[in-house]
């Protein structure tokens, strides 16, 4: 039964919505507009919205200094490396959570949520000291591995609490069906669990590829994702506003980019079952 | 439905998780405690027992009480911006209208934006008193360019904060919004509810757990707000914006200091698990786990 | 568990893992400035005259630079090669043994022709630990145009006295025209460093004798006065976080009368290309106040070959290149003399096209007249004109720093502010064990 609205209502609400939509998104359209404008323009005490010489040439100084490539490439491998390895180990986690839930479960829960409070920057050079033992300085694994331990309790919690919504009804009857829990898991679990698992994977791809302590204080250039190319635009010697928006139009239009075309599947994602 | 059998497998299943985040804790957070009883600067090889002095000079330091108010204001004030902000927003966005989904769109976008960019951009492009944008516009109405960084500090990092989050909080809240019963506000329509009742005696209650989620979230983001903080302030001027996690990288980064630095750790570490703690309580209500 | 997963990862990830280094790829760290960033550019020139060496760029912030060389040689991470450091951390990484003592660069090195200040503070028992990429000090930086207007004229030594009175004459705030732009933003290497050197100016030092913070001294308290009233009369807004670079592109933007600072500047606000004032600017020596001392700074960005390193033949190579004559010819042909490393080499002052450039005579002037083992008026038991050449300094003097931006943005008075560094200061000091 939709209510009714009248055409001006709906006007109205168009027009407002619209209006605060855009001041939102703002300062990332001036950043991708800045990006286009000369150093010079870019600082004007008179600035112009789109009037003015649009030129590409802070995109070919940023190509000519850093090996753009490479950071990207960095980013998605450490990004989606760090999710698979995470969900290999949080699927089963969560699996058991939801169906064989046990006093505990709830403890358990709060208590690796709670290790993401704690400040990295007080374990940083025992960190540090142990990747060097290990050789995993500057190294994709190393970023791979921390990165999955940072961002494993919100991959758990999603996780179950998509798991949750799944009918406990349809485990019995797999189980009358005598299927084993391995069958279960494979068979009747995964197939239902799979949005669940796409929009965790795509929220954590985001957060991963957005971490920027861990990928900053580890890597120096094998293994640089791009907030260390980003990093290296912040506040030179000169004009760099101009080359600072390029610089990070390429470094977010990525993500941006893949969030939006899977923004349907990452607002479910981002529910963390709030919404039953 | 949970026999002995699937109790088992169920503790198997769980317990790589809980094993590899036990160690990725524990082990580091040992040789922090380790270092904390230390007088250990990195640029001084040599180190030597220091019983609780760490403990000592970084809990009376001025900078520890001013910047635990710091962390606090930053995590409630972001907080009521984007929970308060992020329900407006998604009661507006559950209107109709046109072009609902390219709304959408703009609204979801800084979410996806690295939080050293973001600051980076709100510094030097919003925020700078002569270039700035914001100088631009308030030149443009006759008025004097405001100081952000220099005479608000926190409030600026709450602003930009609140706008990497407000997008999170009111897709959230927007997704519990349009779960809510249509019927149920028609029928308090015809019961001659105000609109304003209606907010508060249906939607508001209907959100509860929502909102309870969102805090959760992003409660443990802010409380180690760091990066927008060393790119936009550095803490300053004096300690105006500085907060646990940015006192800890100081002692540990800036001067050096391994001791004061683990020392500070493990008290950010202690406080954490307070917040923790209420926190847990107040997700336990509303979120029958 | 974690050897598993470790096993797991390199799987995940063998498709991507290809990338490892050959033999000779020299990671080198380096500082986002403008002559670091022409120097990677230039690099062809290199490793076509050495083939078999690659160089992989780490191109950072000052401060995140600084932060992670430090905790690579400390902890001996070994991820570098080459280090871009300046003359504070050289002579305490050299007495720690952290750095490769830079023998042997090459016959046509000519060491003997770095500038001696520079040498001086690069070296530790006559042995040179680092080499200087560029030497700058501080000098006035001015706007002829403004100062006609304001109907003055800038003496070749000015003093702190006549600087203030121009400041105030040029400023037209109507316009955003500010009388002088000085570094507001905290940190060691950026306020204090300003603000040391002019506090030498005005008599006052960090410690006496016996190790003692002085902040509590009447020289300390007119040298902030001073500083704080003169920005607040003749500064832009937001000066409490303008460092160099922000205070260059003001300057640049043609926003400010004078400017204090760095004497690489010059190239900068002198190159038409990016300063709309570029035929306007005028230099004079850093301002005293008649007590013996300009409050003027030595710095030279060096590089230094971490100790450990398996590449150290390379990596001398490399260095050798980067600081040699032939350096600056090569950037002299490509982008002419102005754009050369300022303030390293005697050769470079004496060579004649080099004196043309217009900033060349008072660079050299305010290099030689910095002297980092008699900083201030009086007495002190510590090295370095801007800064302390002691491990806690730059943790001490970051949070003096942050103390003094808040008088400069007017959150404390600057008598608070002047006691917080004073008992900031005396607490870290005990801490750290001094008297040594």
């Amino acid at each position: 039964m939709a209510r009714q609205v009248t055409l001006n209502r709906r006007l109205v609400n168009t027009a407002v919505a619209w209006g605060f939509g855009l001041l939102i998104f703002f300062p990332i359209l001036w950043t991708i507009l800045t990006s286009f404008k000369t150093e010079a323009e870019a600082i004007s005490l008179q600035p112009s919205l789109f009037a003015f010489d649009w030129t590409l040439e802070n995109y070919q100084e940023v190509n000519s200094r850093s090996n753009y490539p490479r950071y990207f490439m960095n980013s998605v491998i450490i990004a989606v490396g760090s999710v698979v390895l995470g969900l290999i180990i949080a699927v089963p986690a969560a699996w058991a959570m939801a169906f064989v839930p046990s006093k505990k479960t709830r403890g358990i829960l709060m208590w690796m949520l709670s290790t993401k409070m704690l400040p990295p920057v007080g374990v940083l050079i025992p960190i540090y000291l142990l990747f060097r033992d290990w050789g995993l300085l500057d190294s994709r694994v190393g970023l791979v591995l921390v990165l999955t331990m940072v961002n494993l309790p919100i991959i758990v919690w999603m996780l179950f609490t998509y798991f949750r919504e799944i009918p406990g009804e349809i485990l019995e009857a797999a189980r009358m069906d005598g299927a084993s829990l391995k069958s279960e898991l494979i068979h009747v679990l995964t197939p239902m669990a799979v949005p669940g698992i796409a929009s965790t994977m795509l929220l954590n791809v985001i957060l991963a590829w957005n971490e920027a302590f861990w990928t900053l204080v580890l890597t120096t250039t094998n293994a640089a994702p791009l907030t260390q190319f980003i990093a290296s635009y912040s506040s030179p010697e000169g004009l760099f506003y101009a080359k600072l928006s390029a610089a990070s139009t390429m470094a977010i239009a990525p993500v941006l980019i893949l969030g939006w075309f899977s923004q349907k599947q990452l607002v479910r994602g981002l529910t963390f079952g709030a919404v039953k | 439905m949970s026999t002995t059998h699937s109790r088992t497998a169920g503790k198997a299943m769980i317990s790589p998780a809980v094993i590899l985040l036990f160690l990725w804790m524990i082990v580091p957070l040992v040789m922090t405690l380790y270092f904390s009883f230390q007088f250990y600067n990195l640029l001084d090889p040599v180190t030597s027992f220091a019983g609780f002095a760490n403990y000592e000079y970084f809990l009376t330091d001025p900078a520890f009480f001013e910047a635990l108010g710091n962390t606090l204001i930053i995590v409630i004030g972001v907080l009521c911006i984007t929970v308060i902000g992020g329900t407006l927003l998604a009661l507006l966005l559950d209107q109709p209208m046109f072009g609902q989904g390219i709304v959408r769109l703009l609204f979801i976008a800084p979410f996806f934006v690295m939080p050293t960019v973001s600051a980076l951009v709100w510094k030097n492009m919003f925020m700078n008193p002569t270039n700035g944008l914001f100088a631009f516009l308030s030149k443009l109405v006759g008025t004097t360019p405001i100081d952000w960084l220099g005479h608000h500090p926190l409030a600026s990092i709450v602003m930009i904060v609140s706008w990497q989050w407000l997008p999170f909080a009111t897709l959230i809240l927007l997704t519990a919004m349009q779960s809510l019963d249509s019927e149920q506000i028609e029928a308090a329509e015809m019961d001659g509810a105000s609109a304003l009742s209606r907010f508060f005696h249906i939607i508001v209650p209907h959100l509860a757990r929502a909102g309870t989620v969102v805090i959760l979230i992003q409660t443990i983001f802010l409380l180690s707000i760091f990066a927008e903080i060393l790119v936009t302030t550095a803490g300053g001027p004096g300690y105006a914006s500085t907060n646990i996690p940015y006192l800890v990288y100081m002692q540990s980064l800036l001067q050096f200091d391994v001791g004061g630095g683990s020392a500070g750790g493990i008290v950010a570490v202690i406080l954490a698990n307070i917040v923790a703690i209420f926190l847990m309580r107040l997700v336990g209500k509303n979120l029958d786990l | 568990m974690q050897k598993s997963a470790i096993a797991l990862t390199v799987a995940v990830m063998a498709t991507g893992a290809s990338l490892s280094a050959s033999a000779d790829t020299l990671t080198i760290a380096t500082v986002n400035n403008g002559d670091m960033v022409r120097m990677q550019k230039l690099t062809d020139d290199f490793t076509s005259k050495n083939p078999g060496i690659d160089l992989e760029w780490v191109t950072l912030e000052e401060n995140a630079l600084r932060q992670k060389v430090t905790t690579d040689i400390a902890t001996k991470g070994g991820q570098f090669d080459v280090m871009t450091i300046g003359t504070y951390e050289v002579p305490i990484w050299a007495e720690r043994d952290w750095l490769v003592p830079l023998e042997g660069l090459g016959d046509d090195y000519d060491v003997d022709d770095i500038l001696p200040a520079i040498r001086g503070g690069l070296s530790v028992d006559d042995k040179l630990y680092a080499a200087p990429f560029y030497g700058e000090s501080s000098m006035v930086m001015y706007r002829k145009d403004l100062m006609e207007k304001a109907g003055m004229e800038m003496p070749e030594a000015p003093t702190w006295e006549f600087i203030g009175q121009a400041a105030r004459a040029m400023t037209d705030k109507d316009n955003e025209i500010y009388g002088v732009c000085l570094r507001g933003k905290a940190g060691w290497g950026e306020n204090m460093a300003f603000l040391t050197a002019t506090a030498n100016s005005f008599g006052a030092r960090w410690f006496d004798m016996d190790w003692n913070p002085q902040f509590d001294s009447q020289e300390w308290s007119d040298t902030l006065n001073f500083y704080v009233d003169l920005m607040n009369d003749a500064g832009p807004p937001g000066s409490s976080s303008n460092g160099f670079n922000e205070n260059l592109t003001l300057f640049q933007n043609g926003q400010c009368g004078m400017w204090i600072d760095a004497t690489v500047a010059a190239s900068f606000v002198t190159n038409a290309n990016d300063s709309k004032v570029a035929d306007q600017v005028g230099f004079a020596l850093a301002p005293d106040n008649g007590l013996g001392k300009r409050g003027n700074w030595l710095w030279a960005w060096s590089l230094a070959i971490p100790a450990g390193t398996e590449k150290e033949e390379s990596a001398k190579k490399f260095v050798a290149w980067a600081t040699s004559k032939a350096y600056a010819e090569l950037v002299a042909s490509k982008e002419g003399w102005a754009n050369v490393p300022p303030g390293t080499r005697t050769s470079l002052y004496e060579n004649p096209e080099y004196q043309k450039v217009p900033f060349a005579a008072m660079t050299l002037a305010s290099i030689q007249e910095a002297d980092p083992t008699n900083p201030t008026v009086e007495e002190v038991p510590y090295v370095g004109v801007q800064f302390v050449a002691i491990p806690e300094f730059q943790g001490i003097a970051t949070s003096v720093g942050q103390q003094f931006a808040a008088a400069l943005a007017g959150q404390s008075s600057v008598e608070d502010a002047l006691k917080n560094a004073q008992s900031l200061t005396e607490r870290a000091m005990k801490k750290a064990g001094y008297p040594k």
